[in-house]
């Protein structure tokens, strides 16, 4: 009898075994997709790393060699394997684009909190955050029936190169960075600026001393997001950016990027061939770029965090 | 004192020159879109397959391609995405191995399309012998609507206030009822909000599908619905070309005579979509709510 009260007592009610449940099956959930994180992780850099070690490419070969023809060697028997075009080719468009960008986006940022709230609020904010969805083809498809034959009619090339692949990638990010800059003005809190047109400050100065400053974390967040969606955007650059992996020798001379050549190879070379393992090592710099952008982006949001 | 108000003067219109060239640019691009695509765009452009080498073919087949590979990938993110959210809004403690993870979803979040795609294409098409495939597309548009859905459903369960929660636990029911008969119809609307925005956001996705979905269209009956049936539309292991990949092929391929007019009406039904998509993801949260609560009929 004791032991039957004692039993009833002790053992688990059917609401904690329910809880139980639950919690393990939403823990399952989540570890599920850390485990598929691990797992494109795992395999793309040991992959990647499999050029260097099954292959027996010099890393220093591949990270500055300028030759890029995988299965082909040169009259001294090296396998033409240099990425440096690609790498050149991939931070030159992604930095041009950014740098170009970032004003543009700070303006309309500034217009839209500060300068004109009343335009900004009811219909450029709402417009802005629907083109930051507008499908990266659809930049890319514009590049080619309007950038590229604008810039074969004023230089006389082709018109692909890095020059067309930075003015899509600018058109592309510009929603990205502006909406992001919107939100870490509308951050800064009102009372900064009333302090400051109370001891007298002009609009301008209000804007350039105090809430420009306030918002610098919110801000390069947002250049950072830009810059991380520039860097891995494929079809849009490889539509325009000529796909010709040799030094860039201009603005407006076909190039590629390492996006473009991995677009353009993955279906065309064999599993375990040398031409496919350069492919893999050239998908882990851009993911070792993008955990990289992601440190940042935490780094600036720890260090908002600690004031 | 009269130079810092010339300096005003001259910062602020600046700033005007610049929001006007913004929006200059950004008028341009959907006033171009629309106004060579939209001509284009009939009755029969959407309901007739397209043509690998002459004039005049549709996307009924990538416009199908593309709604069923988006809803696929929803019915295999959308339990994984909802458990992870509850588990890191609900139960998570704060140590290291939870904020390993947290990180992990943004680290996904932020991972190159092409990489995804080409890992897609190792594991999927290659390993697993999915082949292009519907369903090797589902899973690598997976990876991207796992961390869009779990942050906006883990943000939508955090707005819920502890009141309800509190509520939960006063009444004795264990805290995964109150989770699930409590928390998340109150969620609801938000979540339903994040999940047509996370659609708009896979509707427009081509990079990872090029070599897990495939790049082709094969011939479909769609009267046959069998999905074991190679011809049926259903059939989750034919190769399917969306609608994204449509537009890249053409106008990388350059096959097809009338590649600029199908691309820009393509690229108009998507961004019309995409603008649908968002539309409704304001109305239909509020619908929801009105629904459940006592505000509505």
């Amino acid at each position: 009898m004791n032991d039957e009260l004692y039993q009833q007592l002790t053992k688990k009610s059917i609401s904690t075994k329910k809880d139980n449940f639950g919690k393990r099956l939403s823990l399952f959930a989540l570890i599920l997709i850390g485990l598929v994180v691990f797992a494109i992780l795992f395999f793309v850099v040991s992959r990647g790393l499999s050029t260097f070690t099954l292959d027996q490419i010099n890393p220093f070969n591949f990270v500055f060699g300028t030759q890029w023809n995988p299965g082909k060697t040169d009259e001294a028997g090296n396998q033409l394997v240099g990425a440096l075009p690609m790498i050149v080719g991939s931070f030159a468009v992604t930095f041009l684009s950014a740098l170009v960008a970032t004003p543009f986006a700070i303006g309309t940022a500034l217009f839209v909190t500060e300068v004109s709230p009343k335009w900004g609020n009811k219909i450029m904010q709402p417009v802005i955050e629907l083109l930051v969805g507008i499908p990266s083809v659809v930049y890319g498809f514009i590049g080619l029936a309007v950038v590229v034959p604008a810039v074969r009619n004023a230089t006389g090339g082709t018109g692909f190169g890095i020059f067309s692949g930075v003015v899509v990638l600018f058109v592309m990010i510009l929603p990205t960075i502006t909406s992001m800059t919107i939100d870490a003005l509308r951050n800064v809190p009102g009372h900064m600026r009333e302090s400051a047109y109370a001891i007298g400050a002009t609009p301008w100065q209000t804007i350039y001393k105090v809430v420009l400053r306030a918002a610098i974390p919110g801000i390069l967040t947002a250049i950072v997001f830009g810059l991380a969606r520039a860097f891995g955007e494929a079809l849009a650059v490889q539509m325009v950016v000529g796909n010709s992996p040799v030094m860039p020798d201009g603005l407006f001379s076909p190039a590629a990027t390492l996006t473009s050549v991995l677009t353009q190879g993955i279906g065309n070379t064999t599993d375990g061939s040398l031409a496919n393992d350069v492919l893999w090592s050239l998908a882990m710099i851009l993911l070792l770029m993008s955990l990289l952008f992601n440190t940042i982006i935490r780094r600036i949001a720890n260090r908002r965090a600690l004031k | 004192m009269i130079n810092s108000k010339i300096t005003n003067k001259v910062a602020i219109s600046f700033i005007r020159i610049l929001a006007g060239i913004v929006v200059l640019i950004l008028a341009f691009l959907v006033g171009y879109i629309l106004i060579k695509g939209l001509p284009y765009v009939s009755w029969h452009f959407l309901t007739s397959p397209s043509k690998s080498v002459s004039a005049g073919g549709g996307i009924s087949g990538q416009l199908f391609n593309s709604i069923y590979l988006l809803v696929l990938s929803l019915l295999i993110s959308l339990p994984i995405a909802l458990g992870a959210a509850i588990y890191l809004n609900e139960y998570a403690p704060k140590n290291k191995f939870v904020s390993t993870l947290r990180n992990s979803i943004e680290v996904l979040s932020s991972l190159p399309s092409v990489v995804v795609g080409l890992f897609g294409f190792m594991f999927f098409v290659l390993k697993f012998g999915f082949g292009f495939s519907i369903l090797s597309g589902a899973i690598a548009l997976t990876f991207f609507n796992l961390p869009i859905l779990t942050s906006s459903i883990e943000n939508s369960l955090a707005a819920v206030p502890n009141l309800q929660r509190e509520a939960g636990v006063a009444l004795g029911i264990s805290k995964w009822e109150t989770i699930i008969h409590v928390i998340i119809p109150a969620a609801l609307p938000s979540i339903v909000t994040g999940i047509v925005l996370a659609s708009g956001r896979i509707l427009g996705e081509a990079a990872a599908l090029i070599f897990t979905a495939g790049q082709s269209s094969p011939v479909l009956n769609w009267t046959n619905l069998n999905p074991f049936s190679s011809t049926s539309p259903l059939n989750p292991m034919r190769p399917a070309e969306t609608l994204a990949v449509h537009i890249w092929k053409i106008n990388s391929e350059a096959t097809i005579p009338d590649a600029v007019q199908i691309s820009a009406a393509s690229s108009a039904v998507l961004l019309i979509l995409v603008f649908v998509f968002n539309l409704i993801a304001r109305r239909l949260g509020n619908v929801i709510f009105k629904k459940m609560t006592a505000g509505g009929k």
